[in-house]
This record gives C-alpha cells, structure tokens and sequence, in this order.
C-alpha cells in the first residue's frame, strides 16, 4: 500500500473498475471505498453498467457470422479494365454521354472527388507552362524518382511507361495533396502535347472513373485501394481515355 | 488463408458486437462491419504490422462518425424505442441500456463500449481514437455518468440529433 494519506482521485475509481489500476494502489483505493459509500455505490454502478452491456451485446458476439460478412465473398477480384463500372462509364464517356461534370458552376458543395480532380487540374494547368522548370526530378532518373516518391507519399509511385502512345517521361516533383503528399509526373510528346499523372491519398468511396473538363484540359479521375489518380491533358475524351487506360493498366499491374 | 486474412477473421464476432452497441440497428452495424472488412483486406498490403484488433476497431469506428457525419444534414429526432428485440435479460433492461447509450456523444459511446465492452486498455483507445490517455479518460468519465443517469429513471427526453 502507498501512503494512504494520498487521496484518492477520480481518475483512479475509474482505474479500479478496469484493472488499470497499478497494483500498489489497489489497497488504497479500497480502503477509501469503504469509507466513501457515494463513490463506492457509483463504482458498483459502473460494475453493474458493464453487466448489462455483456448482457445485452454478448449474444451478437455468439451468433454464427452472416454469411455476407464471410471474407471469401468480399475479397474483390483483380480490377480489369473491360469489365466493370469504371469500363462502362469510360465506354460512355467516349461515345460522348456519360458521366461528367463541369468544375466551374458546380454544385455548391463538392464533392472529394471533385475537389481532388480540381487540384490535380490545378498543378496541371500551373506546371505544364513551364519550359525550363517543368519537373523537379527528370525522367531520365526514373528509378530515383520513383523511389523518392514512394518514400514521401507512403505508396508505391510507379512511372508508367507510356512510349507506345508516343509519351515519353518528363519527370516529376512532389506535391501537397489533400491528406498528405501528392506524386506528380508528367510526360510529353514529340508534338509538345503534354500529360499529368497526378496521385493521393482518397478517402472517397468513389470506385467510377470520372471525367471533368476546365477549359482546353481535360481530367479522368479514379480511386482505388485508397489512392486517388488523375490524369490531365487534353479535353479530346479518346486521346485522354487512351492515355488514362494504360496508367490504369500498369498501376494496376505495379501496384503504383 | 494468410495469417493476415485469419486475424481479421477472428475479429468478425467481436466487430459485430461491438457495431450493434455503436449502431443500435442490426442492419447499419453489419453494414459497418462489412465495409471494415473491405477496407481492411483492401489495405494488406499498407499495414505496416501492430495490432490487427485495434487497427480493425479503429476503421470501424472512424466508419461509423463518417456515416453519421453524413446523416446530420438536417435535424432529426431520435426514436425513442429500440428497433431490434432484446434476446437475454429482461426487455426492459435491454432497451434501457440500449437507450443509455444512445443519449451519449458518439465519442464518449465509443470508449464506453471500447473499454467496457470490448475490454480494450486506456492505451489501445487512446492509439484507436487518435487522442492522449487523459482524454479517453475524461470521456469515460462522462459517459459512465450520463449512463447511470439514464438508467436511473431520468425521463428520457427526445433528444435532438444536429
């Protein structure tokens, strides 16, 4: 027992009830119970409290687990790109409908993804101006790029290789994101036409690709495994749509 | 079944239990522990390790202050009955602790439940409500107050959700 000339505090009657109590108190505390029939008739409260919460709540614990709760049927199957509700509203983006929404004259509130595309857009529109400070890092150090991003932004940062549709790797930098570090690559291509890969955390639920334009730029944005993706460039929805699909398919393959 | 996938397996039931106390309806707390479950085999890859328990516990609750963040778009009154029967113990005490709860701040519900239901230590609440020691306490402290309040016969009043 400590000196019991110590009062006994609030804190501790808490303490007591939830074994957080050190054991050198214990004695303490009880000896102040008995004397102190308030607070030990509020610590027999909080016992009896716990009581009828196991006696209300237990059973739940007990149940056999929902068959919809079983993990093997919420493990989704790997993204394809031709399948699912982001190839449909692509499908229909390309036709010309689909979804889409304009980032001036929006509604009032909007919404993250909405947000998020419009500061994707922003350092778009901001870094791709730039002739001599384009990029931070240039594409011919790929792997040091690579390797700096996903050791800020906490997930693997993967530069798409995008040669075939006649993109080449600028390079990139690191930006503010709205809940922490942005990767941000952009590429070109022998014409000047310039691309913007920009990725950050999400905490949307969205899981349907979405389109936005701002002008002469055009933006697809896409969230999954709690990263966000978009990619800037031209307001032609096929060039865009081209170029988005293959960084969907190799993020999709590297993680990235 | 990964070592991963087997201890989040072995948290279902717990989960459960402790999404119905949050939630009050069977369906919403499923919904919760389902989309737990999702977000956390979504996210193998980006757990760096510790505590499987807490983590879970945390995505759930931090699930579950995003949807009623979303539902108080406008004023709503709470019904003053449980929607679901009360299995064990008389009805009438199931329904008052059940309605005990629901006069609570949902911080203070969720330590309430984390540290006497679930039987998690001060630390653990602490890392899962992102908040020092003294705090979880003090919400404790609040909330076995306000409870005991209202399982003495206090006139529960219709309270109004904003």
């Amino acid at each position: 027992m400590t000196d019991p000339k110590i009062p006994v505090t609030e804190d501790e009657l808490h303490a007591y009830v939830d074994n957080e109590l050190p054991a050198e108190r214990r004695g303490d505390v009880e000896a102040w119970l008995a004397s102190h029939p308030d607070d030990a008739e509020r610590v027999q409260s909080w016992r009896t409290m716990a009581e009828a919460l196991h006696a209300r709540y237990d059973q739940v614990a007990n149940e056999p687990v929902p068959k919809r709760l079983e993990l093997e049927r919420l493990v989704q199957p790997p993204r394809k790109w031709v399948y699912g509700a982001i190839a449909a509203s692509l499908l229909a983006f390309i036709a010309g409908g689909g979804t889409g929404w304009l980032l001036h004259g929006a509604t009032a509130t909007p919404s993250a993804f909405q947000s998020f595309t419009a500061d994707a857009l922003d350092a778009h529109r901001l870094y791709v101006v730039e002739v001599r400070h384009p990029v931070e890092v240039p594409g011919s150090e790929r792997t040091h790029l690579q390797q700096w991003l996903t050791k800020r932004c906490g997930w693997d940062v993967f530069a798409p290789e995008l040669g075939s549709t006649g993109l080449k790797l600028v390079g990139g930098r690191l930006l503010p994101g709205p809940a922490g570090p942005a990767s941000f690559l952009m590429y070109e291509s022998a014409s000047g036409e310039r691309f913007t890969v920009y990725t950050a955390k999400a905490s949307t639920e969205t899981t349907q690709m979405r389109f936005t334009t701002q002008d002469k730029d055009g933006a697809l944005f896409w969230a999954d495994r709690g990263v966000g993706y978009v990619v800037s460039g031209t307001s032609d929805r096929e060039r865009l749509t081209q170029v988005a699909r293959m960084v969907y398919d190799q993020a999709e393959k590297n993680g990235g | 079944m990964s070592a991963f996938r087997q201890s989040v397996e072995a948290m279902i039931p717990a989960l459960r239990r402790y999404a119905r106390a949050l939630a009050r309806d069977a369906d919403i707390a499923d919904d919760l522990v389902q989309d737990t479950l999702v977000r956390a085999l979504r996210s193998e890859r980006l757990f760096l390790g510790g505590d499987v328990r807490s983590w879970l516990y945390t995505i759930l609750t931090n699930l579950n202050k995003n949807r009623r963040r979303s539902l108080a778009r406008r004023p709503q009154f709470m019904p003053l009955s449980d929607n679901n029967p009360d299995a064990s113990g008389t009805e009438a005490e199931g329904r008052d602790i059940a309605r005990a709860l629901a006069t609570l701040v949902e911080e203070q519900r969720a330590v309430l439940l984390l540290v006497m239901l679930e039987g998690l230590s001060y630390r653990e609440v602490a890392d899962i409500q992102g908040v020092p020691i003294g705090t979880v306490m003090s919400r404790l402290a609040r909330a076995r107050a306000h409870v005991k309040a209202a399982l003495e016969g206090e006139r529960p009043a219709l309270r109004r959700v904003k």
